[in-house]
This record gives structure tokens, C-alpha cells and sequence, in this order.
């Protein structure tokens, strides 16, 4: 195999979508193992740097507003006040580009795989100096930290769910297309449920209950008989919207005291955790799915990669057969991941109608399902990973709605399409290598 | 670019060929797969009728008495999916009630006219799923093509004849520059055509969302997110006279079918798309080049479903809103997989969908009945013809037939 040679990529804005030209990742892609063993010279890390570094420079630092951005961290009512920052937005912009220009300029000369510390920093600076620089053109270029970054993490809660319950059927091999229909159906289930039996969490469980007869259809087609799993699960998707539109205009609406008007879920408000600034009313003032959202994570990356179902499931989702001879019944186990992730994902659907929006309307998901299968697929099939491409889309998504409200000249359909781009550049290799089980897709018969 | 990348795409081409739903079962015979097809159909048919029936105010309101007379919740039961799938018949296929011969075949000018976006996108996913490439991104490739058709159509003041001809060429540009892009991705990168595609969809909507809303774009004097409509030379002609929405897009839908037909059936490049997806590693050791196959066949299934857009603008809608690709880039999907992957098949599909939703939208306005009930019905169809059990049953009874 060749070693991956390095072509330069023509500088492109964030927006572009287009044919990204680079080394073929095939190659490397063969190769990638030995190369994390020996550490083969790499120039991937520095253009993509120098990708961001050049953005940083052409947009952020030459398009700078000449005025200063406030970022508030205190509401008036908060018991610990932080100070208001104030940042002049060029300053910071040619600040950020520097530092940016000098990790790639690390990066070149390194030319291998970027420790950790490199990563995360480009990540903070590229993030802070967009921040600044479109807070920057907004009529009124003032911000609060705390609701813009508590938005993010109830907007990033379904996402969070959805991505998860993907990921349990993923890692054992089930490609889980139907995400959105899981989400919605647990959205329609958990607002019938919470309305007739009056209490919010009979919907929760109705929700999971819900999601999971989705994943019954998904296991019985895709598992027992081998139907392809993407087919199964658009149309599973396209069954869901119409059962529950139609579900919604011929009986939830008519007569929505009787079956639409749900409980809300409790909010919970952790004393003295919350009145940490920033981090209490972002993390500690929650509603109660969002608390069982931490859980979950933790819960699925503990049992993925500390237990001995999670060794299994990883086995079957690279390697059916070696998992089948060494005693491991691959359907059943993954019959019991998809019904798993389905339960899960049903959670996400419950926030729509029990926290969120107190009834059900007619395609409420609105495509979350989608831009959960992006989130799973950007946090590279890893429940942290998961978490934090959730949590980045639900604060592109926070940021698009504030910043409208805030009057920025920047089209809020870029910010909106954010989430699918990053997500197109992390499959085409162009930020990390994203890359699935390795028997994702595939039906698995014994022999 | 093909031989030095070619090698390396193991890993990625291997999965096995979509096209054959389910695996196994090659005995399959031609009057099989037909009685498959018809069974799937009829149960669909039969379990939306359920779905109305027991939703219906009349049905339920029976039911309260069941005990006492089982009879009227039956014939409540009847009543509404009888009367729901008469008026559906009324508005895709035949109205008896019209005055003339003409208003009574007006349905199914409509069905037509619905169907002939749907057979055009339809035909594109089911040429990806022939050289084993899952086309999700019909929506955004119908609303990329519709855009620029629009734009043509509405910017550029072109003599008759060759101004349509521009917008046609402009459509099925702009769906294969949207098709094409994920080939190309996929043949460089390796990644999977799913995601692209289905990441694609809502970059598309977006930009659209986003080009409605400049000054070049949007109607003048409107603030909603409309553009200007076309000319009228840039328009399709009516293909039976004023009375009748049906349009010459038909005609190129007919003509896309055959021409599909004969690239898969009679080229070169047909050939190659086949073996790409029934074996790509067969196909790589006998020299075709898997690589450039994506490329080409997403450019041509793009272009296609460009062509659907290109329908909706200059056939139906006449100007571009970001609801132009209405839900046919998914209908599509379930198109081509009832049509089995076969451009007549997905011809004829197309037309059965195109009636469920001329049919469907009638029988909301008469009977009351909620459109969504046609996905529901569509997606049924598509999960029985997958289904094995059935599967197994037409294949025996077929057989029995036979014997």
C-alpha cells in the first residue's frame, strides 16, 4: 500500500459543500492501523488546521466588527454575580488567527497524529472567535452566556437520546435509519399516555413503550428476515409521520382535552449546585429527562466498555461470525440492542410532548432523527462523542434562533445547515475520521 | 483517479446488491413477483381501510352498542372505508358524476400529472440501487433542479422552444451537480452514500430557504419565500388542452423510463453499473472501475430526479417555493423499491402513487379522511413486498399455478 500523499485543499469557506479534494482516505484508509502503530507522516491534521486557520483569518479577523462584544455569565437574580466580559472583536479574531496559523504550523512540521491538547484548542479557538465575530455584526453584540448555553442543552436533549439509541443498535451491527420515527412515535405515545392516565410519567413510560414497537418492526424486518436495514428504515419513518398524522387530524385533534393535552414532566432545581454561575442554571436546573440524559450517557459508555454485554455488542457489530464462534448468539443480541435503543430513543421522543411543547402536533420531530443519526455518526459511535456533537448542533441551533433575535446579517439557513455540513466533512475525512462498525448494515445468517 | 483509488474501496463496496430485497429465493418467478406485488398491495389496502374504520366519528360511536347490535359497528366499519376508498377512485381514476367524457377522465389526467415527478425521481433511486448505491438525496437533488429551472426559467427571456429546453437542461444540471457531488465524495473518501444523501437533503433546503429570501429571488412585493414566476415560454405545454393540468413533463417521464431501460438493459455503462452493484469485487477484477461507476451513476440518477424538479416548476407549480419537492424525494424511494428496481416497474409504481395521492386529496375534501392515511398505506405496500412470509406464499401459489 502506498503511504497517503498530501494534496493541498483549495480554501472554501464553512459553507461550501463541495467535492473536498485530498489524498484518497481509501488508501489511508487500508493503512490506518499501521499507521497508528508506527506513526507514518500525515499532512491531514495540518490542512485541516490550516482550513480552519484560513477561515479564521478571511471571515473572522477581515470581516471584524469594530465594536466590542459583551458576554453576560449573571441574570439580576443570581445569588454569586459574575462580571460582564467585554471582548474587542478584532483584537480577539487576529488573536485567534494566530494561534491557529501557529498549530498548523505544529502541525506540518509534526506531521503525525495531533495529541489531544492541539485539538481541543483549535476546537476553543475556532468556536470563541465565531462567536465573537457573528455576536460581533448583530445590532446589539451582547449575549448571555448562561441562556445561550442552557438553550443549547434542551435543544441538544432528543438529539442526545436519538444518538444513543442509534448507537446501541449500531455498535451491534443494525443500521438504525428510523431514529425519527423512534423519536416521533415516543412523542405521539408519551402525549396519548400522560393526557388519558393524567400523569406525566405513565407518558415516559409510554414513550419508551412506543419507540420500542418501532424497533419491534425494525428487528422483525431488518433481523429476522434480512430485509435491508436502511430500506426498512426510511419507510419505517414514512409510516410513523403518516400513522401519527393521521392518528393526529382524526382523533388527537378533534377531541384534544380527551387524548392531546399532557402533563408536564417536573423541573428540578438542585439547591446549591444550581447557584453556581453559568454551570448551575446550564446543568443543575433541569428538567427531569435532562437528568436521566447524563445517566444514560454514562450508563451506555460504562456498559459498552466495561461490561461484558458491551464487549459482546462491539464484537458483534465488527465481527458477527467470530463473535458467532465463540458462542455469542449474534441475532438475539442484537434483536435485544435494537429493542434497547429503542427504549432509549423513546426518552428523547417524551421531552417533545412532555417538557417541551405540551401536546402533539403533526411532524413535531421535525427531523431531529436525522440530525441525531448526524450527531452519532460525528461523535464517531461513542456515547461521549455522541453527547458533544448533540450538544455542538443544539448550540448551533440555540445560536441561529438568539442571533435572529438579535439581529445579525449572517442567514440564519447557514447556521441552520451547520449540523449537516460539519457532519458531510467528518465522513468525507475531513475532520477526523469518522467511521462506523465495521458489520453495520449487514444482515447476519448462520452457517 | 479511478486506478489509484480503485484498490483500496474493499471495504466499502462490499455490501450486498439492494436491489433483491430479501435474500434468498432466487425461484422467484415472473408471475410470483407480479401476485407479490398485487398481494402487497390488496393487504396495505386492507389494513388502511382498518385504520379508517376504527378511527371514524360513526364507527365509534357504534361501538358503544356493539354488544347490542354488533351489525351497525360492521356496517359503520364498511361505510367509512368503502366510502373513503370510492372517493379516492373518484379523484385518481374516474369520476362517474362528470358531465362530460372529459370530466369524468379528468382524475386520471391528474394521477398522471402527480406521477410524473414521482416516476422521474423514482427512476433515479432505482438506477443507484442497480449499481447497489442508496439514493436518500432525491429530495435535495428535486429541490437543487427545480431551483435552477426556476431560475431559468424566470431570469433568462429565451425565445419559445429553446427557452424550455434551456430549463429542462438547467434542471437536470442542477440534480446532477447535487447527485454528482456524492458520488464523487464517496469514490475520493469512502463515505457512505446514506448520510451524504441524507445530509444533502437539508443543506439543499436550506439554501433554497436562503435563495427565497434574496432580493434576485423572491417575488417582488411578497414577503413570502416565492420567486418570481416563470415565463410562459419556459413553461411545459398542456399535453390534452387547457382543461387538463396533464403536461409534456409526462412525455419526458416516459421517454426517461425507456432511455433508463435502455441504458440499463442495452449499454456499456448499464452493464458496468450492474456489475458494480451485483459484485463490485467481481467487477473490479474484471477492470471496471467501481470508483468512476458512483460518480456516473450518481450524476445520472441526480440528473433524473433534476428532471422531476424540473416537472414540478415548469409543469405544475410554475414558480419555486421551498415545498416544491413536496415529499417526492422520499415517495420516490418507496417508487423505485415497489418497482423493484426496474424502470418499467418503477414506471407503473409511479403511477399507482401518483393516484393514491390525486386520489387521496379528493377523498380528504369528500369523505373527510385524512390524507396521511396514503403514507401510511404507501409505506405498508413497500414492508409487504419485503416481507418474506408473503413472499413465500406467491411464490408457492404461482408455482402451483404453473404446475
Amino acid at each position: 500500500m502506498s503511504t497517503a500523499t498530501a494534496s493541498q485543499p483549495s480554501p472554501r469557506g464553512p459553507g461550501a459543500a463541495g467535492p473536498v479534494p485530498g489524498p484518497a482516505p481509501d488508501a489511508e484508509l487500508a493503512t490506518s492501523a499501521a499507521n497508528r502503530a508506527v506513526g507514518v507522516r500525515t499532512y491531514r491534521p495540518a490542512t485541516g488546521l490550516g482550513v480552519l486557520a484560513l477561515v479564521s483569518f478571511a471571515v473572522f479577523a477581515l470581516h471584524a466588527s469594530s465594536r466590542a462584544v459583551r458576554f453576560r455569565f449573571s441574570g439580576d437574580g443570581d445569588v454569586v454575580r459574575l462580571p460582564d466580559a467585554e471582548v474587542a472583536a478584532a483584537p480577539y479574531a487576529w488573536a485567534v488567527t494566530i494561534v491557529l496559523v501557529a498549530l498548523a504550523g505544529y502541525a506540518a512540521v509534526r506531521a503525525r497524529k495531533l495529541p489531544r491538547w492541539v485539538v481541543a484548542l483549535a476546537g476553543f479557538c475556532f468556536v470563541t472567535g465565531f462567536l465573537v465575530w457573528i455576536v460581533g455584526t448583530a445590532q446589539t453584540p451582547s449575549i448571555s452566556v448562561t441562556a445561550l448555553l442552557a438553550g443549547s442543552v434542551a435543544l441538544a436533549t432528543p438529539l442526545v437520546f436519538g444518538a444513543l439509541g442509534g448507537l446501541l443498535c449500531e455498535r451491534s451491527g443494525v443500521v438504525n435509519i428510523a431514529i425519527e420515527a423512534q423519536l416521533l412515535f415516543g412523542a405521539f405515545s408519551a402525549a396519548i399516555a400522560a393526557t388519558v392516565s393524567g400523569s406525566a410519567w405513565v407518558g415516559l413510560l409510554a414513550a419508551m413503550a412506543g419507540s420500542v414497537l418501532v424497533s419491534v418492526l425494525l428487528a422483525v424486518f431488518a433481523i429476522r428476515y434480512r430485509v435491508n436495514q436502511v430500506i426498512v428504515g426510511v419507510v419505517l419513518n414514512v409510516l410513523v409521520s403518516g400513522l401519527t398524522g393521521f392518528l393526529f387530524a382524526t382523533v388527537l385533534q378533534p377531541s384534544a382535552a380527551a387524548f392531546n393535552t399532557p402533563e408536564r414532566l417536573p423541573h428540578v432545581r438542585i439547591p446549591v449546585l444550581a447557584e453556581i454561575p453559568v454551570v448551575g442554571p446550564v446543568l443543575f436546573d433541569q428538567s427531569v429527562i435532562g437528568y436521566i440524559m447524563y445517566a444514560a450517557v454514562a450508563v451506555v459508555w460504562f456498559a459498552l466498555h466495561r461490561t461484558r454485554w458491551g464487549l459482546r455488542t462491539r464484537a458483534v457489530g465488527e465481527h458477527p461470525k467470530a463473535a458467532d464462534t465463540l458462542g455469542v448468539s449474534v441475532n438475539a443480541l442484537r434483536t435485544r440492542n435494537v429493542l434497547l435503543g429503542g427504549a432509549v430513543a423513546g426518552l428523547g421522543g417524551a421531552f417533545y410532548t412532555l417538557v417541551s411543547v405540551s401536546a402533539f402536533t403533526r411532524d413535531m420531530t421535525a427531523g431531529s432523527g436525522y440530525i441525531a443519526l448526524a450527531a452519532l455518526i460525528f461523535g464517531r459511535w461513542n456515547p461521549v462523542g455522541a453527547l458533544l456533537a448533540s450538544l455542538l448542533f443544539g448550540f448551533a441551533s440555540n445560536l441561529e434562533s438568539i442571533l435572529s433575535f438579535l439581529g445579525t446579517p449572517v442567514p440564519s439557513q447557514f447556521l441552520a445547515m451547520l449540523p449537516y455540513v460539519v457532519t458531510i466533512m467528518a465522513v468525507a475525512g475531513l475532520v477526523g475520521r469518522s467511521r462506523g462498525p465495521a458489520a453495520s448494515g449487514e444482515p447476519y445468517r448462520k452457517e | 483517479m479511478s486506478a489509484s483509488t480503485a484498490p483500496a474501496t474493499t471495504d466499502q463496496v462490499s455490501a450486498p446488491p439492494p436491489t433483491e430485497l430479501a435474500a434468498g429465493d432466487h425461484r422467484r418467478t415472473l408471475l410470483g413477483t407480479a401476485l407479490q406485488s398485487v398481494l402487497a398491495v390488496v393487504t396495505a389496502l386492507i389494513l388502511g381501510g382498518l385504520l379508517i374504520a376504527i378511527t371514524d366519528e360513526k364507527v365509534r360511536h357504534a361501538a358503544g352498542y356493539f354488544f347490542a347490535r354488533p351489525g351497525d359497528t360492521l356496517s359503520a366499519m364498511w361505510h367509512a372505508a368503502s366510502g373513503a376508498y370510492a372517493a379516492m377512485f373518484h379523484g385518481a381514476v374516474y369520476n362517474p358524476d362528470g358531465a362530460t367524457v372529459a370530466d369524468s377522465l379528468y382524475p386520471l389526467t391528474e394521477t398522471l400529472t402527480v406521477a410524473t415527478p414521482l416516476i422521474l425521481a423514482g427512476l433515479g433511486v432505482a438506477l443507484a440501487f442497480r449499481a447497489g448505491l442508496f439514493n436518500i438525496g432525491a429530495q435535495g437533488q428535486i429541490l437543487i433542479g427545480a431551483t435552477l429551472a426556476a431560475w431559468v426559467g424566470f431570469s433568462w427571456h429565451l425565445p419559445a422552444g429553446l427557452h424550455l429546453l434551456a430549463v429542462v437542461a438547467a434542471g437536470a444540471l442542477g440534480g446532477a451537480v447535487w447527485g454528482g457531488v456524492v458520488g464523487l465524495i464517496k469514490a475520493r473518501t469512502g463515505a457512505h452514500e446514506v448520510i451524504l444523501t441524507i445530509m444533502l437533503n437539508y443543506v439543499a433546503l436550506n439554501l433554497v430557504a436562503w435563495l427565497l429570501s434574496l432580493p434576485g429571488f423572491q417575488r417582488e412585493g411578497s414577503s413570502n419565500p416565492v420567486s418570481p414566476a416563470v415565463d410562459g415560454t419556459a413553461m411545459f405545454p398542456k399535453l390534452l388542452g387547457d382543461h387538463f393540468r396533464l403536461h409534456w413533463g409526462f412525455v419526458v417521464a416516459v421517454l426517461a423510463t425507456v432511455a433508463v431501460a435502455w441504458l440499463l438493459e442495452r449499454s456499456t455503462v448499464g452493464f458496468e453499473l450492474r456489475a458494480v452493484g451485483a459484485n463490485p469485487r467481481a467487477a473490479r477484477t474484471a477492470g471496471i472501475s467501481v470508483t468512476r461507476g458512483f460518480v456516473v451513476v450518481m450524476l445520472l440518477a441526480g440528473m433524473l430526479a433534476g428532471l422531476a424538479g424540473t416537472a414540478q416548476v415548469a409543469g405544475t407549480e410554475h414558480s419555486l417555493t421551498s415545498g416544491i419537492a413536496a415529499s417526492f424525494g422520499f415517495d420516490a424511494i418507496t417508487v423505485a423499491l415497489l418497482g423493484r428496481s426496474t424502470p418499467w416497474g418503477t414506471f407503473f409504481a409511479g403511477i399507482l402513487y401518483g393516484a393514491f395521492r390525486a386520489g387521496g386529496v379528493t377523498m380528504q375534501s369528500m369523505t373527510g379522511t385524512n390524507i396521511d392515511i396514503v403514507l401510511v398505506v404507501q409505506s405498508l405496500i413497500v414492508l409487504f413486498v419485503a416481507l418474506p412470509p408473503l413472499i413465500t406464499f406467491a411464490t408457492r401459489r404461482s408455482q402451483e399455478v404453473a404446475a
